[in-house]
């Protein structure tokens, strides 16, 4: 067995610089990796390319990185949530790309699986198009688009092993099995690292071969961004 | 009266139909789920990757890790699913969603739509808006029939940028519901006690009202 575990989110992050490109798992706060957020911040690396759907909000998730002006430009989706986001990108002090949510995610996995460009139909006829190859298939019209190119992908998982298998949990899939293997090198961080043989080979959400490193996660807070309840009765 | 966001989510539940697998938008689409029919069987998918959406969770039951596209916690109904984002848009751009519900600033006489970036003053992104609306066979929009400023935001042609090409087949307003047609805006209810001169007024865009027919008010 080829072994992905690093000791800790030190060794995890080992060879990242300033002005590299990254991609972060997530969608909200649900599924990002926290712990290497965290590092990030510590590490005091700027200039970064960030290709993740949201930016986090002003004080948790890539809220952080942005607070402390370490990210030059976002590729994203959607960024309501983030003030101090908002305020940066008016003023230009960051370069934003907002891309269609489906595209976001099929450029990570074009990356993935050695495909160079995508046909989608989402953008036609918008910015969002604009000095972009298009081409009509059966009638309808597609704009080109390229595979993300990244030095570092941080993924969250539930469950991993040292062989690099990972299992997500609801929601806080999201992004993160198409980030996986997209960079040129994927970090992995899960809540639980569970002795190898014990995940259920048919229940392996994402291979091992797509995971260059893996550690448990000291601590998650797993904030909730939205708590909506119903009443009992 | 013009109806208020729940009697408009109510107004669009009667077009989900059984066997439906449908994505609903941020804002008055969430309000839909609250109305569909009990005796039809139809699935809720989120772009965020699930689909078999149930209502919200009772206090102490949120999940951090059960979301819904608005990031609010929901809880899963027998028979859901939960799948990462390429596939959530392959379901999307693959046409297996039966019905679009979303939201938008505004709306043109050809099907275009607008509701993702005010230029200069709010730019949230369109999020999974324009891979849903350049896919999707069947798209309702649900909105206000004027701007809070009272300005039509049914319009000969959008003022802000665009999140689709002529996409929307049918809008719900608090006033109206109408259809795309290649003529423009074609009336085919009213809001109980509106008349059709308010409509009119309200309506930059070409509208298109069957000559001899009188407009039948909306049913719930």
């Amino acid at each position: 067995m080829i072994t992905k575990t690093v000791n800790g989110v030190q060794q995890a992050l080992e060879g990242i610089e300033s002005n590299m490109t990254l991609m972060l798992g997530g969608f909200g706060l649900s599924g990002i990796p926290e712990n290497a957020i965290a590092q990030l911040v510590r590490l005091n690396v700027n200039g970064l390319t960030c290709i993740s759907n949201n930016a986090g909000v002003d004080d948790f998730g890539l809220g952080l990185l942005l607070q402390k002006k370490q990210v030059k430009k976002m590729i994203s989706s959607y960024v309501g949530e983030n003030a101090e986001f908002e305020r940066q990108m008016l003023s230009g002090e960051l370069d934003v790309e907002l891309i269609p949510q489906g595209t976001l995610a099929e450029r990570c996995r074009a990356a993935q699986a050695g495909f160079p460009a995508i046909y989608t139909p989402a953008g036609y006829g918008t910015e969002v198009a604009q000095g972009k190859e298009t081409r009509e298939f059966d009638g309808k019209m597609y704009v080109l688009e390229h595979a993300f190119k990244a030095d570092f992908a941080f993924i969250k998982a539930w469950k991993g092993d040292a062989a690099g298998n990972l299992i997500f949990k609801g929601t806080a899939r999201n992004f993160n099995p198409n980030m996986c293997g997209a960079a040129k090198i994927t970090v992995a961080e899960v809540e639980e690292l569970v002795p190898v043989g014990t995940l259920d080979p048919n229940q392996i959400h994402i291979p091992g071969i797509f995971v260059q490193r893996i550690f448990q996660g000291e601590q998650y807070e797993k904030r909730i961004e939205q708590r909506t309840i119903r009443q009992k009765g | 009266m013009a109806l208020d966001k729940n009697q408009i989510a109510q107004r669009i539940a009667r077009e989900v139909k059984d066997g439906y697998y449908v994505n609903l938008g941020i804002g008055i689409p969430t309000l839909v789920a609250n109305y569909v029919q009990e005796n039809i069987n139809v699935e809720f998918q989120s772009e965020n990757g699930v689909l078999g959406m149930g209502p919200f969770p009772f206090e102490g039951e949120e999940d951090a890790d059960v979301i819904n596209a608005g990031k609010q916690t929901i809880t899963t109904l027998p028979g859901a699913s939960f799948f990462d984002s390429a596939t959530s848009f392959s379901m999307i751009r693959g046409k297996h969603v039966d019905l679009t519900i979303l939201g938008a600033m505004e709306v043109a006489q050809n099907g275009d739509i607008a509701n993702w970036k005010i230029p200069g003053k709010m730019v949230k992104g369109m999020g999974g808006a324009m891979d849903l609306v350049a896919s999707a066979e069947n798209i309702i929009v649900a909105m206000m029939h004027t701007n809070r400023a009272g300005a039509s935001k049914l319009l000969k042609k959008c003022s802000l940028p665009l999140t689709g090409v002529a996409c929307v087949k049918k809008i719900v307003t608090n006033l109206a519901v109408l259809e795309v047609t290649e003529k423009g805006f074609k009336l085919l209810e009213r809001a109980p006690g509106v008349s059709i001169e308010e409509i009119k007024a309200a309506t930059e865009g070409s509208l298109e009202i069957d000559g001899d027919i009188d407009i039948p008010e909306m049913k719930f």
